[in-house]
């Protein structure tokens, strides 16, 4: 996951040419989420959810298929009403404004350019039905073409173009309104990887050049991680975090979000507490982890459920002299995934599968399948994500 | 010729034969028939004779013609105001099968006894007379038949299902988010209306119109039996040329006349599929 956000290519356009040739900044505003709940039927689409979204944040809603996370933007967008709670934008309470009359506009994720319609009138559609000056309405679809690198493009019909060029007519056609807000639905998950990386690149730069709220839904943890100022991880309708994508990733506030965002191993055990005030995980399957408790309220015997990141752990062919901030446990190497520049593998410890990810070095010790290794790791990289 | 279009010609061969014998050559007939000379107790002298289009541009004729179209735009006129939304309607229901169900049900019943129907319901002591009455929104009855409204109504009432469903294909093929985005971008629900879905289905409209129009322009059994004596269309026009006044080269030139003006109709309907595919990139 992490070759994701590299650009290796050094002609890419992205890098070459930023977007700064127009004066295109606009006003942001916050959008506040108050006590949020919905119900299709018997099922809690949303159960009370409460946000504040910055001026001028890009913040991302993240979460697997079903956890309410379109339908949360789909009532900022107007499209759907709120069983309860409010939606407000700076401080203005529009709940129960129609969606033609919000300051928001939405990017879709089946595009939803009119057909009908050449790339110029699907741009120029906002502006035509507030009755513009044409020639107005014409230096501003030209400046959001540049803006979406589609120039030269503004005769063809949709049909002739491809999925990204459609995204980026829906970009423009969203952004030409001038919104406070700009909604975008799961924009690039009809896209290929390649093209993904490009426009979502090209997305955070227009987001720092006209610097209005971004409310991005995604269900790709990469997409999400790499650009967002903030996210909210989803589940069931509630939230389970808040926060920059550093502190998600690296202390996540619950089990799920520690298998959600990015690849772990959950170290299940009870506490115990030594004479001489060691502290110690016992597990069922791969034995007593020395562990560091900083909180409290776990009190010996407690059960708790612990993440460590694959890329935390040292993999080592022999045995190292172990520090008292660390942690080994000896295992042995059950399988090997080579993925370029770095690897991955499968330790057994005990009774127990740890997942490996290793950046490959010069002149390494190749480890092979099979091979006895020991596993190091910093006893504060784990991460108690549940106790009871 | 490739072995596979040879395969397509042979399979082909029965309907084209079909084709041929009860649709080509009959319209061909009626064609020629109207360049002939007329015979006095009915059929035709086989000369050439270009008579009956000449009789066609007296004031009576134009004015049977004119009657006619007017019928025609109003009933299909009233036909789409009706059809749009109620195909709307069915395509975003989540009873649509049971709904589509419905609009088909009246195809049970011949065409006529479902006619004779309308003459129950509206004639001087119909349903409609007694149902007043009994109201006391009427003192007396009142004749409903036999008026070119009466005409309308039936007209209306037998060819709406035939709009209704080739506009339910139209819109239930039509991606509804279109109409979130024009609603999105500041777009009124009528805006949304006129300037995304009815563009986006007017093919579907195009076809709907004619499916109604060109039946009703040579409507005979509606404007016969509910019509009376102020109702007199093409169709009733040709009947009689043909049986009463026995002028066959006359009655098949009102005919030729209006296959004209149902192939002109088609044929704009082509064009404008041709230009929405193209549009479609196809």
């Amino acid at each position: 996951m992490s070759t994701y956000f590299i650009i290796t290519d050094p002609f890419s356009t992205i890098v070459k040419e930023p977007v700064n040739i127009y004066d295109i900044s606009m006003l942001g505003s916050s959008v506040g989420i108050k006590n949020i709940s919905k119900n299709f039927g018997h099922f809690k689409v949303l159960s009370d959810i409460n946000l504040e979204i910055k001026k001028g944040e890009f913040f991302s809603l993240l979460g697997p298929s079903g956890c309410g996370k379109t339908t949360l933007l789909r009532m900022i967008a107007g499209f759907d009403k709120p069983d309860t709670g409010s939606i407000f934008l700076d401080d203005r309470n529009v709940t129960d404004i129609a969606s033609n009359k919000r300051k928001v506009n939405t990017v879709f994720q089946n595009y939803a350019v009119f057909p009908h319609l050449t790339v110029f009138d699907n741009i120029a559609f906002g502006l035509k039905l507030k009755k513009i000056d044409k020639k107005i309405i014409q230096k501003e679809v030209f400046t959001f073409l540049e803006l979406v690198k589609l120039n030269g493009q503004e005769r063809k019909m949709p049909s002739q173009l491809s999925g990204g060029q459609k995204q980026r007519v829906a970009i423009a056609r969203a952004l030409i309104n001038k919104p406070q807000v700009l909604l975008l639905d799961e924009p690039l998950s009809a896209l290929d990887a390649k093209l993904r990386k490009e426009l979502l690149i090209e997305l955070d730069q227009i987001h720092n050049e006209i610097g209005i709220t971004f409310i991005y839904v995604t269900h790709d943890q990469e997409e999400a991680l790499g650009v967002s100022d903030r996210i909210a991880i989803m589940k069931d309708g509630k939230i389970n975090q808040i926060g920059t994508s550093k502190e998600i990733y690296e202390k996540p506030a619950d089990a799920f979000v520690a298998g959600f965002i990015g690849e772990t191993n959950l170290l299940k055990g009870s506490l115990s507490i030594t004479e001489n005030k060691e502290t110690k995980l016992i597990t069922e399957k791969a034995g007593s982890i020395n562990i560091l408790i900083n909180n409290p309220k776990i009190k010996s015997g407690a059960s708790l459920t612990v993440s460590l990141r694959p890329e935390k752990i040292n993999i080592l062919p022999i045995e190292p002299t172990v520090k008292i901030t660390h942690e080994c446990l000896q295992g042995q190497v059950k399988e090997i995934v080579y993925s370029g520049f770095q690897s991955r593998y499968f330790v057994k410890t005990k009774q127990n599968i740890m997942n490996i990810i290793k950046v490959h070095e010069a002149n390494e010790t190749r480890i092979r399948r099979g091979d006895k290794v020991f596993l190091e790791w910093e006893k504060s990289d784990m991460n108690i994500v549940e106790f009871s | 010729m490739t072995e596979k279009s040879r395969l397509g010609h042979f399979y082909l061969f029965p309907l084209t034969i079909w084709s041929i014998l009860f649709f080509v050559s009959p319209l061909i007939i009626i064609i020629l028939y109207s360049f002939l000379t007329k015979d006095i107790y009915g059929g035709v002298i086989y000369t050439f004779s270009l008579k009956a289009y000449q009789s066609l541009i007296q004031l009576t004729y134009l004015k049977v013609f004119w009657f006619t179209l007017k019928i025609s735009v109003i009933s299909t006129a009233i036909i789409m105001f009706f059809a749009i939304p109620v195909s709307y309607y069915i395509a975003r229901s989540p009873l649509k099968n049971v709904l589509l169900f419905l609009v088909l049900i009246p195809f049970w019943t011949n065409f006529l006894i479902r006619i004779y129907a309308w003459i129950a319901i509206m004639g001087n002591n119909g349903f409609l007379n007694q149902l007043l009455l009994s109201l006391h929104v009427l003192k007396t009855n009142i004749q409903f038949l036999y008026n070119p409204i009466a005409v309308i109504v039936v007209l209306v009432y037998t060819y709406l299902p035939f709009a209704i469903l080739p506009l339910y294909a139209a819109i239930d093929k039509f991606d509804f988010t279109l109409l979130e985005a024009s609603s999105d971008l500041g777009a009124s629900r009528l805006q949304g209306i006129l300037k995304v879905l009815l563009p986006n289905i007017r093919t579907g409209l195009m076809a709907a119109f004619l499916f109604a129009f060109i039946p009703i322009f040579g409507a005979y059994a509606v404007p016969q039996l509910v019509g009376g004596q102020e109702s007199f269309m093409l169709g009733n026009m040709i009947a009689r040329e043909l049986t009463i006044t026995r002028n066959w080269p006359l009655a098949s030139a009102i005919a030729t006349i209006i296959t004209l003006v149902t192939c002109l109709g088609i044929l704009l309907y082509i064009r404008s599929v041709r230009r929405s595919d193209e549009k479609d990139g196809k």
